[in-house]
């Protein structure tokens, strides 16, 4: 094997580590869940490790900034990895990233901010580019939201403003085909891919099932974005393969078999070397077994 | 004598001049037109890099102030009448009110929003509301409505440079023109750090016959008629507190206590109001040291009117208070 394959197989695996981190942690939340262990609301993001891992491995964790939304687990994750204390937050510790006071939708860490609000954090994150503009940090600014909250009228203000200012943020739409219960053809008129087009920011369509393309793109886009101070909106295909929070599926099963072909973990699963790939897996699944008994003090 | 919108310029050039991360957003406030109410007038020349004209998104430019605010910078934003703060209620109620309580203390939103409310120049029913009441008791924001005895920049000021929390600072546009009358006031008190409370009196020694708990511009209104009522030899205490929410309860209660006749008055419409809450408050404290029930002004419960005729009738003024007192001591 050539140097610069193994280099890209460790990305690929590293890649591959943290999505399925994130999908052991969503499966063991709505596990938790079930057995009334945790209260209010989960909206996990099963199907979508892609688009957190590889959007979010382009940014330099240190000094860029992730505002995020009500399916925040996975960005959360990749952003920082602090496992713990994202479960001691939903399960209403102490401990947890905001004191149990926030909880699964409202997380605050370092640069990582999210809020259940669809649409509302555009604005706020467009805020957050112009202020790292003005002090010259070359910070970029990623704003997660889905196909759902682009029917907000506050996203299309911070478009606005955005394009109209130069600042340094990167729109990150995860189109997963539903807002809840709603498909996303019944909500939306006209193209949602183009539609940040019209204001002048740049947008990028791209299978967000493949971890590897949207790491690219995402690089390049965070590139662009730093070096010219502009923005910019990554359009990431996906699909939600889980209940819209915790249980109130409606779907055909026939849909979801397709879609589960096509699903990020398994389709990156095949690239790599798979007794490493075990390993990895049984390690992960152990990591946060350990890490929710300890926290349920047993 | 400077005018209340000198004092508000004043403040705001103060602010930018002592810390370089105060930095002004809202509709047509560069120069040279410097803001429809041209509080802002001369600004953006001075500062051209932080006094800035926004798009007319008023929702979208608090979202981006919000976001400067967990930033670093210590943002104020003018929106251009207070009728127009619906369109921020969002920002306002689940972003900037929410973050420091929702992520434990771990950010700050430093943050004022300064807005013209109130009637009396005939703009009509979009153009003439006190909304401030919309606000008031929402957990997470200070409310803060100086009138005109106040020292209006120095409050804006501390809001803007001192106070961490975000700040709805609201301006009867009625006081604009006129000059600031801290010259008059008789007491101040600071039960509230940064935002006090002034008092007014119409008598030189004994006790009020009636003691009156206003905001805003009403200051407008009761100036005047408590000269007039001197000469009737009626005493009266104004009291004007600038913190709308929280309330400076202790500061009030004290002023309660000096008299049995209590009237509260302000400019927004009626029911679920400041004096509504401010008058269960009071009650508590003095129920049984009060000659007559508290008495509580404000406007009609309908649209308010553009004719100069209706508008009036709609709204509280001097005479309407005046009034009310003499029913209260009769
Ligand atoms: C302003 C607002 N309206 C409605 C909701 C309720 N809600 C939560 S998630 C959701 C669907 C969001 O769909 P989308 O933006 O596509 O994100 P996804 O859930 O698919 O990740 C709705 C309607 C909300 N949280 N905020
Ligand atoms: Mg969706």
């Amino acid at each position: 094997m050539l140097s610069s394959e193994r280099l890209d197989q460790d990305i690929l695996h590293q890649f591959f580590r943290k999505m399925f981190h994130i999908r052991v942690v969503e499966e063991t939340l709505l596990d938790l869940f079930a057995h009334g262990v945790i209260g209010g609301t989960v909206h996990t993001c099963l199907g979508q490790e892609a688009v957190a891992v590889g959007v979010i491995s382009a940014l330099n964790v240190e000094t860029d900034i992730i505002c995020s939304n009500h399916r925040g687990h996975g960005h959360f994750l990749a952003y920082c990895g602090d496992t713990r204390s994202l479960l001691a937050e939903i399960l209403g510790h102490p401990t947890g990233v905001c004191g149990g006071i926030g909880g699964s939708q409202h997380l605050q860490k370092k640069n990582f901010y999210s809020n259940g609000i669809l649409g509302g954090m555009s604005p706020v994150a467009t805020g957050m580019a112009f202020a790292e503009k003005l002090k010259g940090s070359g910070a970029v600014v990623v704003q997660f939201m889905g196909d759902g909250a682009m029917a907000e009228g506050a996203v299309y203000e911070a478009l606005n403003i955005a394009a109209l200012w130069n600042l340094p943020i990167m729109f990150a739409v995860e189109h997963n085909q539903y807002a809840q219960s709603t498909h996303w053809s019944t909500q939306h008129s006209g193209s949602l891919e183009q539609r940040s087009e019209a204001f002048g920011v740049p947008s990028f369509a791209i299978d967000g099932n493949d971890v590897a393309g949207v790491n690219e793109t995402a690089q390049r886009l965070i590139n662009e974005i730093r070096t010219q101070s502009a923005p910019r909106l990554l359009f990431m295909h996906t699909y939600r393969l889980g209940p819209h929070s915790k249980g109130d599926d409606l779907r055909d099963q026939e849909e979801l078999d397709h879609h589960l072909q096509r699903e990020p973990i398994s389709r990156l699963r095949e690239k790599l070397d798979q007794s490493l790939v075990a390993e990895t897996e049984q390690l992960v699944r152990q990591q946060v077994s350990t890490l929710v008994s300890d926290l349920r003090g047993n | 004598m400077a005018s209340y919108l000198a004092g508000i310029q004043a403040g705001l050039e103060n602010a930018l001049t002592i810390n370089e991360k105060v930095v002004v957003l809202g509709e047509d406030i560069v120069d040279p037109y410097g803001g429809a109410f041209k509080a802002t007038k001369g600004l953006s020349t001075k500062f051209p890099e932080r006094v800035i004209s926004t798009p007319i998104c008023e929702g979208g430019f608090t979202g981006v102030a919000v976001g400067m605010a967990l930033r670093g910078f210590r943002p104020v934003v003018e929106i251009m009448f207070g009728d127009f703060l619906t369109l921020c209620t969002d920002q306002i109620v689940n972003h900037m009110a929410k973050f420091p309580g929702m992520f434990n203390g771990q950010v700050d939103v430093p943050l004022v929003i300064r807005t013209p409310m109130g009637g009396g120049r005939g703009y009509g029913a979009t153009h003439s509301q006190s909304l401030e009441k919309m606000f008031l008791g929402l957990p997470g924001i200070r409310v803060v409505a100086p009138c005109h005895i106040h020292s209006v920049g120095d409050i804006l000021q501390h809001a803007i440079l001192t106070d961490n929390d975000p700040v709805l600072f609201i301006e009867n546009k009625l006081l604009y023109p006129l000059d600031q009358h801290t010259h008059i006031l008789i007491e101040q008190t600071d039960e509230i750090p940064g935002y006090p409370t002034v008092a007014l009196k119409n008598f030189s020694s004994g006790k009020p016959d009636v003691t009156v708990i206003a905001y805003g511009g009403m200051s407008r209104e009761l100036v005047p008629l408590l000269d007039k009522l001197q000469i009737d030899e009626l005493n009266v205490t104004a009291v004007f507190p600038s913190s709308l929410w929280p309330v400076p309860f202790e500061t009030l209660v004290h002023y309660g206590t000096q008299c049995e006749r209590l009237v509260i008055c302000e400019e927004g419409s009626t029911g679920f109001n400041w004096g509504s809450e401010l008058a269960v408050l009071l009650y508590d404290k003095l129920s049984n040291k009060l000659a007559a029930p508290i008495v509580r002004l404000a406007a009609a419960s309908q649209v308010i009117p553009a004719a100069r005729r209706l508008e009036t009738e709609a709204l509280v003024n001097a005479e309407k208070i005046e009034n009310a007192i003499w029913e209260l001591m009769s």
